[in-house]
């Protein structure tokens, strides 16, 4: 008798438990901040990453992907695949099901119609839909029923889960967007901004560049979610400022994005208010070498063009000299501390997908100087700077404007200068270098300097379309108006072969044998990408907010349904 | 009344030196600039900082003051009294060229346009346009057209000063000309002018020997506040790449810099902010006493 | 006076038209493009799409008659429909903005309340610190009054905001936790604790500005009142047996006033454009914040209205200017 007592009891706490935990709208108000301000809530119709998070709050797809990289169902029941028979045999298609009874925050039921009319929306050339590229290689969607989404492709598709899957492709509602289609899309002011989701929260108020307000949804399909009645975001300022808001002042639970210097890091830190938390995707800090001429003696329209091959970065001893001298994690402790760590990688993850090339990590000094040494390059006039044929070793090395940066900066030219390279700096406005515009002498495209350093990463955990970058088609020219993103103008025949047969292999293991080798001819191999550092994103969240598990590979925010307060 | 009309016992200029050296405050503007200068173009011959390598210099990064380091160092082990004296070479040149250009050219169209009545409305106007010249992409657009040029022609770090100079410039001497010839219209109306004139004085003379001498002060005033802000202002050009390369310190990019360890590491802002605020100081009070001296009814006393 | 007033006005609509080309070549000359924002993940072919559909590939010409259009007669259109429900401006484009796509009318309006309450307040309370210190400092020259003030403003303008607006924010936020950071747009006033709250917020942004603002003036006032001071028609003023209090406050100031007018009148149409750095630190979303962040976004329709409202301002200020001049001094005529 007692025995059975105890035993309900416990079921019976078991089964209250969640409940009692977790109580829809229980816990107030949840304030984020990012040092961006969020300028419109349509991923569609923006590229920024701070309106993609703000939105992946209202605006759901079919699956979303976790902390370790692995599909998790969002509106889908369950994930297709080729063993459940939900991706065709031949990857030509995959079938989406929608959960049962699933509502929009306005009541209304979500059909296979509104999948149908979002990728109709984002594929119309007219409407600017800066995710095309989701929806690239799909013939057609179509509603099988009310709750089933077929996408077939054109051709074999060996990644499948681009269209619908992720923050940057979610469902739109048909009824609140049908006028929206087109050239029609950018005067839509009000469903841009405050569009009907089918999220945990949705949106209640929104002034541009500055607030988000969100309440609850009503219609959120786990009836115990959120545990918030409502959420602010709340943008502008800087990192410092919103790392401070959260770490120092307390007036916020979560602020995005808050790279800060390390001491600065350890001092918020220690005031014990919140805690910093990061996680790493593929965005690597690099050194992009100049494989052109970008002398400003050769005329317009041949600098920096594969007609003139670099005359001092064209050998592969001096590129491999030149990384060689850098010591990546001097580089980690003065710029990124825990929010870095040295790399050798383009693709550095995930870790299924990332070559085990670790040979540049130690700093070989002595093996620099050796290859300049070999390579012809010597010091024949004494003046600390090596030369040969009477031509200077002198390189300009550029970035954007930016703290950490310039700090690289100084000290890669240190290093350099130890190893007799002349260095010249330069910093560009960001705005300018990463603007693409053709009339502009400073865009990372013209790459009108020896080196150039920046940051870039893989939207997809699958490296595919990212390795595609350095196929010799994408070297930007002044014929295509110098927009392409094989920046370094690497052109090797083996490497677009490899790359196209990336593209038809379907096997995961072997994808990802593919992926590993590509990643080393343009690293290890070539010496073309000098990868530095591997960047996480980071984040800060005060103690008093519980479940943010950060998540490099889909929205930061992907699971804030599931985040309440610590009491 | 007016000085011309008096007989000169002793030469102008000597009265001038005089009353200027007697003023205290414009003394002690003068030794402290005089000093700062000093500071700059002696300093680095007579502080040279130790050469570390890059891991050794890292060991030392962001450490106080101490007889090795009279300054500190800073995030990088770079030592802060060498980076102080190479910054104030570049901030005090370009804060003093900047403020002269503007403050002459600014006179100047002021001048102009408030003793010629048929030059005020063009060059007023052109004033309000530059006045609204949105300021950030008008130097993206000189950085644009005019760096590669000047570069060739007089190398990078001249053509980037002169780039410099030329941007502050040519963006800050509107305040001045407002105010120089609000000035000039209410003296222009004045007896000693109107007695001038009345007399056949020709308008070089009564614009030199009238109206300039009495405009001093507020152009003073706008000389003081040009020379922080062309400090300043260099520091936000260096954001937008139209500085000098970032491997060159300045004073603005330095308290810049030094602003994300404020709370760490105090001292980072506090000399660089000292640096301005000392420049910024000696110049008012050496406008001061060039005012005063300039002002024949202070000088008589 | 009047017919003075009247005929600049007129002028002034030349100067602007030629002024907003002026600045519209200039924007869109500078580098860069809406798409600088843009994560590099997206490819090159989708940018140029995006561009076709904000008609941001259209020749300078056409944006800039758009533009014009769009400004002189949909947006007033769209207004007076707002007012009399009428339908003048339906179907037509209103000024989009690039970055956030929405009608800039509608941002500025979102943002005007905040610009003029905290920027117009930092420059109010300038004012009134800069006056009376300026006159005081003047009148007892090399007291130690006026050595204080000389200090208080030196330190005043050779301090950037940004650097006195974070020591203000460590001091009063964080270790006093005192004020807020992060000035809450959201926020209503409609009792005595928000009333507070508004307060609270105000006054870190107010006191940055205040400063700047008030060492600038202050030296003006300073220096013109100086050189009054000396005057033949002050001594006569006090010989006659006049107040001192009289003597300075009427005669003296009256005529200092015209620089100082000068500078403030400057200075008005600074706070439409708002104090982009005091603006983005404390996160108060004004005028300022927006026009950056969209020079930043290369947001050409954006930038163009704001830079020529701000030159209207600049234009009408300068005029009101001129005015006081006239009235300040009468002898001082135009023609």
């Amino acid at each position: 008798m007692k025995l059975r007592t105890a035993l309900l009891g416990a079921a019976a706490v078991l089964a209250w438990a969640p409940a009692a935990f977790a109580e829809r709208g229980t816990d107030g108000e949840v304030k984020l901040t990012f040092p961006q301000a969020v300028s419109i809530m349509n991923p569609y119709l923006s590229g920024g990453t701070k309106d993609i998070w703000a939105s992946s709050m209202v605006l759901e797809p079919m699956a979303g992907i976790d902390p370790d990289g692995n599909l998790i169902t969002k509106l889908a029941v369950e994930i297709p695949t080729v063993d459940n028979g939900g991706v065709s045999a031949d990857m030509t298609s995959i079938t989406w099901k929608l959960q049962p009874g699933l509502k929009w925050s306005d009541g209304t039921p979500v059909t296979a119609d509104d999948a149908v009319f979002t990728w109709q929306y984002c594929t119309d050339p007219a409407g600017g839909c800066s995710q095309a590229t989701k929806y690239e290689g799909v013939a057609s969607v179509e509603a099988v029923d009310p709750s089933t989404i077929k996408v077939t492709f054109s051709g074999p598709k060996p990644n499948p889960y681009t269209a619908f899957v992720g923050a940057l492709s979610p469902v739109l509602q048909k009824a609140q967007f049908a006028a929206c289609l087109g050239a029609a899309a950018p005067t839509c002011t009000d469903q841009n901004n405050m569009p009907i989701g089918t999220g945990p929260f949705k949106v209640t108020g929104f002034t541009v560049n500055d607030t988000v307000s969100m309440a609850m949804n009503e219609n959120y399909r786990d009836p115990a979610k959120p545990a918030f009645a409502s959420a602010v975001i709340k943008g502008g300022g800087d990192a410092e400022s919103s790392a401070r808001a959260v770490m120092e002042t307390g007036e916020f639970d979560y602020a995005w994005n808050t790279q800060i210097p390390p001491d600065s890091q350890a001092a918020m830190s220690a005031a014990g208010k919140g805690q910093f938390v990061v996680a790493f995707g593929t965005l690597v800090e690099r050194l992009e070498m100049n494989t052109t001429d970008p002398s400003a003696d050769l005329p317009e329209g041949e600098r920096s063009t594969a007609k003139h091959p670099h005359p001092i970065l064209s050998d592969i001893k001096v590129r491999t000299a030149l990384s060689k001298a850098i010591d990546r994690s001097i580089l980690v402790e003065v710029g990124y501390g825990a929010g870095g760590k040295p790399t050798c990688n383009v693709i550095p993850g995930p870790e299924a997908w990332a070559s085990d090339n670790e040979g540049c990590i130690a700093q070989d000094m002595p093996g620099a100087m050796a290859l300049l040494d070999e390579a012809g390059w010597k010091d024949s006039d004494g003046d600390g700077i090596r030369d040969k044929d009477g031509k200077k070793l002198s390189i300009l090395y550029q970035t954007t404007v930016n703290p950490i940066r310039q700090d690289f900066q100084a000290l890669i030219k240190d290093w350099w200068t130890e190893l007799g390279v002349e260095v010249e700096l330069k910093a560009i406005d960001p705005g300018v270098f990463f603007g693409g515009d053709p009339g502009s002498p400073d865009t990372f495209q013209k790459f009108y300097a020896d080196v150039e350093m920046y940051a870039n990463n893989s939207d997809n955990p699958d490296p595919e379309t990212y390795l595609g970058q350095y196929q010799c088609k994408n070297a930007p020219t002044p014929e295509n108006g110098w927009q392409g993103e094989n920046i370094n103008r690497f052109c090797d025949p083996m490497y677009d072969e490899l790359h196209a047969k990336l593209t038809q292999t379907t096997d995961v293991a072997e994808r990802q044998a593919i992926a590993k080798q590509l990643n080393d001819m343009v690293t290890k191999d070539s010496m073309i990408v000098v990868p530095l550092v591997h960047r996480g994103t980071l984040s800060a969240h005060s103690n008093a907010l519980g479940g943010v598990a950060i998540n490099a590979w889909d929205s930061e925010l992907w699971n804030v349904a599931d985040w309440f307060r610590v009491k | 009344m007016t000085d011309a009309a008096m007989p000169k016992p002793v030469s102008q200029n000597r009265a001038i030196w005089q009353q200027f050296r007697s003023h205290k405050g414009a003394v002690f503007g003068l030794i402290v600039l005089g000093l700062l200068i000093l500071f700059v173009l002696i300093g680095p011959l007579v502080w040279v900082p130790e050469k570390l390598k890059v891991a050794e210099a890292i060991r030392l990064k962001n450490q106080g003051p101490s007889l090795r380091f009279p300054l500190g160092t800073d995030q990088l082990g770079r030592d802060m009294l060498s980076r102080m004296m190479l910054a104030g070479r570049i901030s005090l040149a370009v804060g003093l060229v900047a403020m002269l250009i503007a403050i002459v050219f600014g006179t100047l169209i002021g001048v102009v346009a408030g003793y010629y009545r048929r030059f005020e409305g063009p060059l007023m106007r052109l004033t309000d346009m530059f006045l609204a010249l949105p300021l950030i992409p008008l130097l993206l657009v000189l950085v644009m057209l005019f760096r590669d040029r000047i570069a060739s022609v007089i190398g990078p770090e001249l053509g980037a000063f002169a780039l410099i100079v030329f941007a502050i410039g040519i963006t800050s001497w509107m305040a001045t000309a407002r105010i120089v010839r609000g000035e000039v219209l209410t003296l222009k109306e004045r007896e000693y002018v109107l007695a001038a004139r009345s007399i056949g004085a020709r308008p070089r003379r009564i614009i030199l020997r009238h109206i300039l001498p009495n405009v001093v002060s507020p152009v003073m005033v706008a000389a003081t506040l040009g020379v922080a802000e062309a400090i300043i202002t260099e520091s936000v050009l260096s954001f937008l790449g139209l500085g000098f390369p970032p491997d060159f310190p300045t004073w603005g990019r330095l308290l810049f810099d030094g602003l994300q360890y404020m709370q760490v590491y105090p001292e980072r802002v506090i000399w660089p902010g000292l640096a301005i605020s000392l420049t910024v100081l000696s110049v008012n009070y050496i406008g001061d006493g060039l005012r005063d001296a300039l002002d024949p009814r202070i000088r008589g006393r | 006076m009047l017919t003075f007033t009247l005929r600049r006005l007129l002028l002034a609509i030349p100067t602007l038209l030629a002024i907003s080309l002026v600045i519209f070549l200039l924007v869109d000359l500078a580098p860069g493009s809406p798409m600088s924002e843009i994560p590099l993940t997206v490819p090159p072919d989708v940018r140029q799409r995006m561009i076709e559909a904000l008609g941001a590939d259209q020749p300078v010409i056409v944006r800039y008659v758009l533009w014009l259009r769009q400004f002189f007669w949909v947006e007033p259109a769209t207004l007076f429909d707002g007012w009399f429900g009428t339908t003048w401006a339906e179907g037509e484009q209103r000024i989009l903005s690039w970055q956030s796509r929405s009608p800039v009318f509608t941002i500025i309006g979102q943002r005007l309340p905040q610009t003029l309450t905290v920027i117009g307040t930092a420059y109010l309370v300038g004012i009134l610190i800069a006056l009376p210190i300026g006159i005081y400092s003047a009148y007892r020259q090399y007291s130690l009054f006026d050595q204080g003030g000389t200090l208080f403003a030196m330190i005043g303008f050779s301090v950037p905001t940004f650097f006195s607006g974070t020591l203000f924010i460590i001091i009063f936020a964080v270790w006093l936790g005192w004020f807020p950071t992060k000035y809450d747009t959201q926020l209503v006033v409609n009792d005595w604790d928000s009333f507070i709250k508004q307060i609270q917020q105000m006054a870190l942004p107010v006191m940055t500005l205040g400063l700047a603002n008030a060492a600038a003036i202050s030296r003006y006032m300073r220096s013109s009142m100086l050189d009054n001071m000396g005057m033949d028609y002050v001594r006569t003023a006090r010989a006659k047996g006049l107040s001192e209090r009289t003597v300075v406050l009427k005669h003296v100031l009256r005529n200092s006033l015209i620089p100082v007018v000068t500078v403030i009148a400057l200075g008005i149409p600074a706070i439409f454009g708002g104090a982009i750095i005091t603006e983005n630190l404390f996160g108060v979303n004004g005028i300022g914040a927006a026009l950056i962040g969209a020079i930043h976004a290369n947001d050409i329709p954006m930038v163009q209205t704001l830079a020529f409202i701000f030159a209207v301002l600049i234009v009408l200020f300068n005029l009101i200017a001129d005015v006081l001049y006239g009235l300040l001094d009468p002898r001082i005529r135009y023609d």
